[in-house]
C-alpha cells in the first residue's frame, strides 16, 4: 500500500514509480485491471481447449528449431550419416536430414519425436474439445462463429499434420503420399489439373516436398494464428459460458479472478503439457523413420497406417465398395473419390452447420451462456454419440489389416464388419444414448421428489420394510420435494450433501485433531454431526401416516 | 454501480484537462483513495469491472502447521524441478565430453541408447515438477475466492450511435445514388481481384500434353531388369514366385510408375488361367507381367499368396487374382492390373514387347479416352 508522502497516492517506492512512468507512456492500467479482474468459471472441462492451445506454441517452437536443420528438396544425394545401415543409400536430401536430424544432431531425435507428440496431442486436445462443446451446446447462439472456427482449425490441423509427417520423404510417408496424389486424381473432371498443379506435373516430381513445407512452416501457421487469436479474442469478448448452478445466470460468470487463482493454475498447465509432450518426445518412440528407408515408389511395408486422425479417411478408402461410375463420353468417377474427398466433405461441412441445423429444428433464437448438460438434450447427444460411432467404425477399419493380424480374423471378413458396422452400429447407438438420457433425467426428477436413498432401512409399525430417502428441500404434505429441476447437478448420495465429515487432513499421517474437525464442522452448521438433531427424514413418496405405498407418481 | 460509465475505459464526457481526466477520476480524488486500503481499492477496481468477490476462502493461516507443510512441499517440488533441469544440462553438454558420447551406434546400447530417454525424463521431469508446483500452490497457499462478473449484451445506445455514423458516411459518399461510380468500382475490384491472382497462373500445367499419365518407359525391346540391375531368363525363377522388375531406362528402378511384377505360374495355375480377352498372348510360357501399381491409390501391390494366386495391396486391402488377369476380387480396387506383353530377346533374357497398352496405377476423370 502506497504511503502517502508528497502528494496523495503518488508512490513512494523505487516499483510503484517505475509502474507509474510505465502507465504515463503507455496508459494500460484500466486494460490491464479489466483483464487482471476478468472471471473463469471453474470446470476441468474448460482445460480442453487450453490444452490444445498450449501444444499448438509447443510445436511452434520446436518446429521452429527443427527448421534450423530440416532441408526441404527432392535432391537425390547419398547418405554418409552416422547410422550405418543406410550407409551408401541413395535418397533425398529431405530424408537425409531427417535421419541427420535423429542422429547427429545433439538431442535433434528429442526435439523431432516432441515435435510429433505434441501434434498428435493438439489434434487430440481439438478434437475433444470440440465434442465437450458440442455435448454441453455451448455452440449455440452468440457462439457459432467460434464453432466455425473451431471446424476449420480442426481442418487445418490435419493440414499441418499430414504434410508434417510426409515432408520426411520416407517410405511410409511415401506411400501416403502416393495415396494423395491418387485422391487428387480422383477429382472429376479436374482431377489431373489439380494434380499437375500441386506436384507441377506427374507424380511424384521434385517439387512436392519443398511445398509442403512452406506450407507447413509458414502459411498454414499463419492463418491458424490469425483463427486462434480472433478465436480467443470473441471468447474475451463473449465471455465464457459455466454450467448451472447456485448464483449462475444468463448474465454472469461465476468462479475465479484471472489473477492470480486463474493464472496460477493455467501456467501450471502450460508447464504440464510442455512436460507431458517432453517426457513422451524422449521415452517413447515415434515414426523411427530411420526403420522404413528412403521412399521407393515400388516398395511398400504392410500396415501402413497414417497418424491416428488421418485413420478414418483411410478406413472409409477400404471399406467402399469397387463402385467406378462410367459416365456417357468414357468419362469416369473413380470410386476413390466418395470416400476421401466426397466423405469428409460432408462430414466437416455438417459439423460446420450444426448449429446452425440445430437452431432451425428448435427454432431456438435466443443467446445462452449457460451450457447444458448432455441427458437433458437427448436428441443431440445421441446424434453427437452416433456421429462416434461412426467415427471409430471408420477408425478402426483404418487398421482393419492390425486388427485380423492380431485376433487372427479373416482380412476380408473385418472388411465386411466394417462395412455393416458402419450403418447398422450409429442408429442402434442412437437408440441407447437416447434411452440412457432419458432414464438419468428420470432418475434426476425421482431425486428431486423422493430425495437421496439413505441406505436406512426402517420398519413400520405395520411391519412394511421402506428405505429412508433425505429430501433435497422443503417437501409437501406427501413427503414429495418440492425443487425443481435446473439443469444442474443432482446430488445422489448422501456424501454430496455433506453428511460425511471433512476428511481429516495430512498425508501420511493427521494434521489435525480429529475432534477439531467436528467442532469446526458443528460451528458451520454442516455435516452429519451438525444435522443430527434437525434433520427430518422421510420415507420415499408416501404420506407418513400412510399404512399402503401408494404410486410414487401420485 | 453507476451507469453513467459506459466502460472502465471510457474517457467521454467531463472537458476536464490535466491527469484527471473522465471516468472514476472524477469521482474518486487522490486524497479519497490513498485513504483506502489496498484491499478496498482491489474490490473497488473489481467492482468497476462489473466484478464482484462474493466469498474468500482465506488461505491457511500464517504460521500455521497446514502453511508451513504447504510451503514445504511447493518449494521442494520447485527445487526437484530445478534438480531436474540441471541434469539435463549435465547430461546435454557432458555427453561425449566427461560422459561417454551421445551419439548412437546400432551396434552397442549403454549411453548413446539412453541418451534420448534421459533427455526426456529429467526434461519432461522439471517441466512438469513446475507445473505441478504452480498448482500446488494455487490451491494450496492462495485464497479461494468465489467472484462474479456481469455479462453485458449488445448496448442499444452504441449500436444507434455506430449506425448513424455509418450511414451517415456513405450518404456523403453518395454511392446510392452515384450508380456510374458504383459500377466503374464493381468493375475494378473484379478485374484487380483477377490480376492479383493471374501469378497462380505458374502453377498451372497441361495434363494431358505426351499422355503421361498413359505411358511409361516400357517400349518395344526394353529389358526387364531386377532392381539391382541385371536381366532376367526365363529359368531364372522358380514356379509361383515373383520378382519386382523395371525397365532398362536410366532411373527406371525410381519411375514411380514402371514398377512391374513378373510372376511364373505354377502348371496348375497355369491350367486355370483364364487371361482378360485380348490379352491372351500377352505372357511368355508360364510367365506373366502385371503392373505393381495398384489401381485403387497407386500402392505397390505386394503380397503374393501364391496358394490362392491373389495378390493383396497393404494400403487398403485389394486383392487381384493372377490367373484371372489380376482382376479385382475384393475390396475397393475397380480394374484388373494393366498387362505388360513381355517375350524373350536374341539373347534370351526378357524383353517388353510394347508399352502397357493401358494407363498404369488409379483412375481419372478421363482414363478411357486416352
Amino acid at each position: 500500500m502506497a504511503r502517502t508522502a508528497t502528494a496523495p497516492g503518488v508512490p513512494t517506492t523505487r516499483l510503484g514509480k517505475a509502474a507509474v512512468d510505465f502507465d504515463d507512456r503507455l496508459i494500460v492500467a484500466g486494460p490491464l485491471r479489466r483483464t487482471l479482474n476478468k472471471v473463469f468459471p471453474d470446470h476441468w472441462s474448460f482445460l480442453l481447449g487450453e490444452i490444445a492451445l498450449y501444444s499448438f506454441i509447443l510445436l511452434l517452437l520446436s518446429g521452429t528449431y527443427l527448421t534450423f536443420f530440416f532441408d526441404a528438396s527432392m535432391r537425390e544425394v547419398v547418405y554418409d550419416g552416422s547410422y550405418a545401415p543406410l550407409r551408401g543409400v541413395e535418397m533425398s536430401a529431405a530424408y537425409d536430414s531427417t535421419l541427420d536430424i535423429s542422429f547427429d544432431v545433439r538431442g535433434g531425435l528429442f526435439m523431432r519425436q516432441l515435435h510429433h507428440w505434441a501434434a498428435l496431442l493438439f489434434v487430440a486436445a481439438i478434437v475433444v474439445h470440440l465434442l465437450r462443446i458440442f455435448f454441453t451446446g455451448a455452440f449455440r447462439r452468440p457462439r457459432e462463429t467460434n464453432w466455425l472456427i473451431g471446424i476449420a482449425l480442426l481442418v487445418l490441423s490435419f493440414a499441418m499434420g499430414f504434410t508434417g509427417y510426409s515432408m520426411p520423404d520416407d517410405l511410409l510417408s511415401g506411400t501416403g503420399l502416393r495415396i494423395v496424389s491418387a485422391i487428387i486424381l480422383s477429382i472429376p473432371v479436374v482431377g489431373t489439373w489439380v494434380h499437375w498443379a500441386v506436384f507441377n506435373g506427374d507424380y511424384v516430381g521434385e517439387y512436392i516436398v519443398g511445398r509442403m513445407y512452406i506450407v507447413h512452416v509458414l502459411i498454414v501457421p499463419a492463418i491458424m494464428l490469425a483463427l486462434i487469436a480472433l478465436h480467443l479474442l470473441i471468447l474475451v469478448k463473449q465471455k465464457h459460458t459455466q454450467f448451472p448452478g447456485p448464483g449462475r445466470t444468463e448474465h454472469n460468470v461465476v468462479g475465479n479472478r484471472l489473477f492470480p487463482a486463474f493464472a496460477g493454475k493455467a501456467t501450471g498447465l502450460v508447464f504440464i503439457v510442455f512436460g507431458v509432450c517432453a517426457a513422451l518426445g524422449g521415452l517413447v518412440q515415434i515414426n523411427p523413420l530411420w526403420l522404413w528407408g528412403p521412399y521407393n515408389p515400388a516398395q511398400v511395408s504392410a500396415a501402413s497406417q497414417p497418424d491416428w486422425y488421418v485413420m478414418f479417411l483411410d478406413g472409409s478408402t477400404r471399406l467402399w465398395p469397387a463402385w467406378d461410375i462410367n459416365l456417357p463420353g468414357d468419362y469416369t468417377i473413380p470410386a476413390l473419390f466418395w470416400p476421401t474427398v466426397v466423405l469428409p466433405g460432408i462430414l466437416f461441412t455438417l459439423m460446420a452447420l450444426y448449429p446452425v441445423i440445430e437452431r432451425k429444428l428448435t427454432r431456438d433464437e435466443t443467446s445462452h451462456h449457460l451450457l447444458q448438460r448432455p441427458r437433458d438434450v437427448p436428441v443431440r447427444t445421441s446424434l453427437g454419440t452416433m456421429a462416434i460411432t461412426f467415427y471409430v467404425v471408420l477408425m478402426i477399419s483404418g487398421g482393419n489389416d492390425v486388427v485380423a493380424d492380431k485376433f487372427d480374423i479373416s482380412l476380408n471378413a473385418m472388411t465386411w464388419i466394417g462395412r455393416i458396422g458402419l450403418i447398422i452400429l450409429p442408429p442402434i447407438v442412437y437408440v441407447i444414448t437416447y434411452r440412457i438420457c432419458l432414464g438419468l433425467q428420470k432418475h434426476d426428477r425421482e431425486v428431486l421428489e423422493h430425495g437421496i436413498e439413505t441406505g436406512v432401512i426402517r420398519r413400520l409399525p405395520h411391519g412394511e420394510f421402506i428405505e429412508v430417502h433425505q429430501p433435497l428441500g422443503p417437501v409437501d404434505e406427501h413427503g414429495h420435494g418440492q425443487l425443481a429441476y435446473g439443469g444442474a447437478s443432482v446430488p445422489k448420495k448422501m456424501n454430496q450433501v455433506g453428511a460425511a465429515r471433512r476428511a481429516v487432513r495430512g498425508f501420511f499421517s493427521p494434521i489435525e485433531e480429529p475432534a477439531q474437525v467436528e467442532l469446526e464442522q458443528r460451528r458451520e452448521s454442516h455435516g452429519a454431526a451438525a444435522a443430527d438433531e434437525s434433520r427430518e427424514l422421510t420415507s420415499s413418496g408416501r404420506p407418513s401416516d400412510s399404512g399402503r405405498p401408494q404410486e410414487p407418481r401420485d | 454501480m453507476t451507469t453513467q460509465h459506459t466502460g472502465p475505459g471510457s474517457h467521454g464526457g467531463a472537458g476536464v484537462s490535466g491527469p484527471h481526466v473522465g471516468g472514476p477520476d472524477d469521482q474518486y480524488s487522490a486524497e479519497q483513495l490513498a485513504a483506502m486500503p489496498r484491499e478496498e481499492l482491489d474490490r473497488l477496481g473489481a467492482r468497476y469491472d462489473g466484478v464482484e468477490v462474493l466469498h474468500v476462502d482465506p488461505g491457511p493461516e500464517p504460521g500455521s502447521t497446514l502453511e508451513k507443510r504447504a510451503v514445504r512441499q511447493v518449494a521442494l517440488t520447485f527445487a526437484l524441478a530445478g534438480v531436474a533441469a540441471l541434469a539435463f544440462i549435465v547430461v546435454y553438454v557432458g555427453s561425449g565430453w566427461f560422459l561417454p558420447d551421445w551419439q548412437w551406434d546400432i551396434t552397442e546400447g549403454g549411453w548413446s541408447a539412453i541418451f534420448t530417454p534421459l533427455l526426456g525424463s529429467l526434461g519432461g521431469l522439471s517441466l512438469i515438477l513446475v507445473g505441478v508446483g504452480l498448482v500446488l500452490y494455487t490451491k494450496k497457499l492462495l485464497p479461494h475466492e468465489t467472484a462474479v462478473q456481469d455479462k453485458h449484451d449488445g448496448s442499444h445506445f452504441d449500436r444507434v450511435t455506430t449506425g448513424a455514423t455509418l450511414v451517415g458516411g456513405l450518404h456523403d459518399s453518395g454511392l446510392a445514388r452515384r450508380k456510374l461510380l458504383t459500377r466503374s468500382m464493381v468493375f475494378m475490384g473484379g478485374a484487380l481481384g483477377a490480376m492479383l491472382i493471374m501469378p497462380l497462373g505458374g502453377l498451372i500445367r497441361n495434363p494431358n500434353t505426351g499422355n503421361p499419365l498413359g505411358t511409361t518407359s516400357w517400349g518395344e525391346g526394353v529389358r526387364l531388369l531386377r532392381d539391382d540391375g541385371t536381366p532376367i531368363r526365363p529359368g531364372d525363377q522358380q514356379p509361383g514366385s515373383l520378382e519386382t522388375v523395371f525397365p532398362a531406362v536410366p532411373g527406371g528402378n525410381r519411375e514411380s510408375d514402371a514398377a512391374t511384377m513378373l510372376i511364373r505360374l505354377r502348371p496348375e495355375q497355369l491350367e486355370a488361367d483364364r487371361p482378360i480377352p485380348g490379352q491372351e498372348g500377352f505372357g511368355y510360357g508360364d510367365y506373366v507381367a502385371y503392373s505393381k501399381i495398384c489401381t485403387h491409390a497407386g500402392c505397390p501391390v505386394s503380397l503374393y499368396e501364391q496358394e490362392t494366386s491373389r495378390i493383396l495391396c497393404p494400403c487398403h486391402q485389394s486383392q487381384f487374382d493372377v490367373t484371372q488377369g489380376a482382376k479385382p476380387v475384393f475390396g475397393p480396387a475397380t480394374r484388373a492390373l494393366p498387362q505388360l506383353p513381355i517375350t524373350v530377346d536374341d539373347e534370351g533374357y526378357f524383353v517388353a514387347r510394347s508399352d502397357y497398352i493401358e494407363a498404369v496405377g488409379p483412375t481419372y476423370w478421363n482414363r478411357e479416352r486416352i
